[in-house]
């Protein structure tokens, strides 16, 4: 049986990350992980003349990188997975235009990244696809005028806010080939404990991603000894000692092995980047670029990456709601090859 | 049981954490952010006065209408910063400081036209370009209206 315990997919074939691809922007690029990334686009305008084009250059430009890396080329793709964190996606949408293959359009805000891939997973392990892609992309501007202010706006922002990661990321899965598995994905449930500030975006999440972390572990029966690292997306420092208060109230204690993608692409000094990264890329360009990278390096075996999302707009913001956040979290495994 | 199915059983718990993330969560320097905004604040009053001085003593002007030369100069001033990308930064170390005087006003402005400018001039720069500054126009007149009328009451009362 596929599914394990309540929320768990076991994916017996263990689908193959065939190539993945990360681009991300100049800031990004001066970041500690700067070097991991397979791209560092300087113009953030990435030659275009709006920065919606931009971030849609983000996405197509991931998923050029990682088909590259595999050697598979677009009529090769079965399935296309995007999200992004515009209105209606249109990120995803236009790209899709361009790539025209077959396309599922996804809305998990920054957990897009794991959705998308637990999805390609799915369809690659049950015989849907030979090839799915998942993608996903955000950029800081887009970002600013979708759920804040104008760019250029002098408002000042807390301590507790987050800064959006401008970049792409995509992952390319198939059914076998070199390159780390996919052997898991844990679905999240939406979980609301009542924040509202957009603000405190990691306090919002930890809830869900806490949920979601517990809940793999009781429906695997694993305990956090059998993974190298635990992973969420972009909880940042406010939400990853929240997440990690919650996860421990159920018996479960993650100790160092416990991370944020959002705190480890940005380094504290780095000029407005309050209290970490987020973003559909955060997660994305941190797992594909980073993670994966000391995976094949052999300094990690086994990861769960736990994507964090936000799922509100600023019109429910506007309307005094609070925020609904969901995470999913997939297993990635060493493989053979490398 | 799971986090969820807490929230679900009632507020109690969730208000508990809405109090730990709250603890959590790092506060707005408020000491530091009003140094800040009267420095910064204070040298935008400090700059205007000088201009206004300027006006009065090179080209003319008296004490009264040298006010509207020394506005148009400010509000280029920051409109210019808005364009070359600085406002946002010094709106972010100064906070108040750099958003009450009138050249926060003018940044306001100028980031929407330049925001949406990429929707068009009528419905982009047209249509947006009060989005911050519109409410800042409409609760300021009615503030102006409601104090005009406190003033006509008292000065009738007085008669």
């Amino acid at each position: 049986m596929p599914l394990i315990g309540q929320q768990t997919w076991q994916f017996d074939s263990k689908p193959v990350l065939l190539g993945t691809g990360t681009i991300v922007g100049p800031k990004e690029g001066k970041g500690p992980l700067g070097m991991d990334f397979d791209e560092i686009n300087e113009d953030p305008y990435f030659g275009q003349e709006s920065w919606e084009k931009a971030e849609r250059r983000f996405l197509e430009s991931a998923v050029e990188i990682a088909l590259r890396k595999a050697n598979v080329n677009r009529e090769q793709v079965d399935v296309l997975f995007a999200g992004d964190l515009l209105n209606q996606i249109i990120s995803a949408n236009f790209a899709a235009r361009t790539m025209a293959v077959p396309f599922l359009g996804l809305f998990g805000a920054c957990s897009t990244s794991m959705e998308g891939l637990a999805l390609a997973a799915m369809t690659v392990d049950a015989g849907f696809a030979a090839h799915a892609v998942a993608a996903t992309a955000s950029h800081n501007s887009t970002a600013e005028r979708q759920f804040r202010y104008p760019t250029e706006y002098g408002g000042q922002k807390p301590p507790s806010a987050q800064c959006t990661v401008t970049g792409g990321a995509a992952a390319l899965v198939g059914k076998n080939g070199p390159g780390p598995r996919l052997t898991h994905a844990t679905i999240g449930k939406v979980v609301d404990l009542g924040i509202k500030s957009p603000f405190e975006m990691g306090a919002a999440m930890a809830p869900a991603a806490a949920d979601t972390i517990v809940r793999h572990f009781r429906d695997t029966g694993r305990t956090p000894d059998d993974y190298d690292l635990i992973v969420t997306g972009d909880l940042s420092r406010v939400g990853l000692p929240l997440a990690t208060e919650l996860i421990e109230e159920q018996g479960i204690f993650l100790g160092d092995k416990f991370k944020d993608c959002g705190i480890l692409i940005f380094d504290p000094d780095q000029a407005e980047v309050f209290s970490g990264g987020s973003g559909c890329a955060c997660c994305g360009v941190v797992t594909y670029g980073h993670l994966l990278r000391r995976m094949q390096q052999g300094e990690l075996e086994r990861i769960l990456v736990c994507a964090t999302g936000a799922l509100l707009s600023p019109l429910s913001t506007q309307q005094g709601e609070s925020i609904p956040c969901v995470a999913h979290a997939v297993v990635m495994e060493r493989g053979s090859e490398g | 049981m799971l986090v969820s199915v807490k929230a679900k059983r009632g507020l109690q718990i969730s208000s508990e954490y809405q109090k730990r993330a709250k603890e959590l969560t790092p506060r707005r320097p408020v000491v530091g952010n009003a140094i800040r905004a009267f420095l910064v604040g204070g040298l935008i009053c400090e700059l205007g006065q000088f201009i206004q001085q300027f006006f009065i003593a090179y080209f003319g002007f008296n004490e009264k209408n040298a006010g509207n030369p020394t506005v148009a100069v400010l509000i280029f001033i920051s409109t210019l910063l808005t364009g070359l990308g600085v406002y946002d930064r010094i709106g972010q170390w100064a906070g108040a400081g750099s958003a009450v005087p009138v050249t926060g006003f003018a940044n306001s402005m100028a980031s929407a036209a330049i925001e949406h400018r990429s929707e068009g001039t009528v419905l982009g720069i047209g249509g947006q370009m009060f989005k911050i500054a519109g409410p800042v126009i409409v609760f300021g007149t009615v503030a102006a209206f409601v104090v005009g009328l406190v003033k006509q009451i008292f000065e009738m009362a007085a008669k």
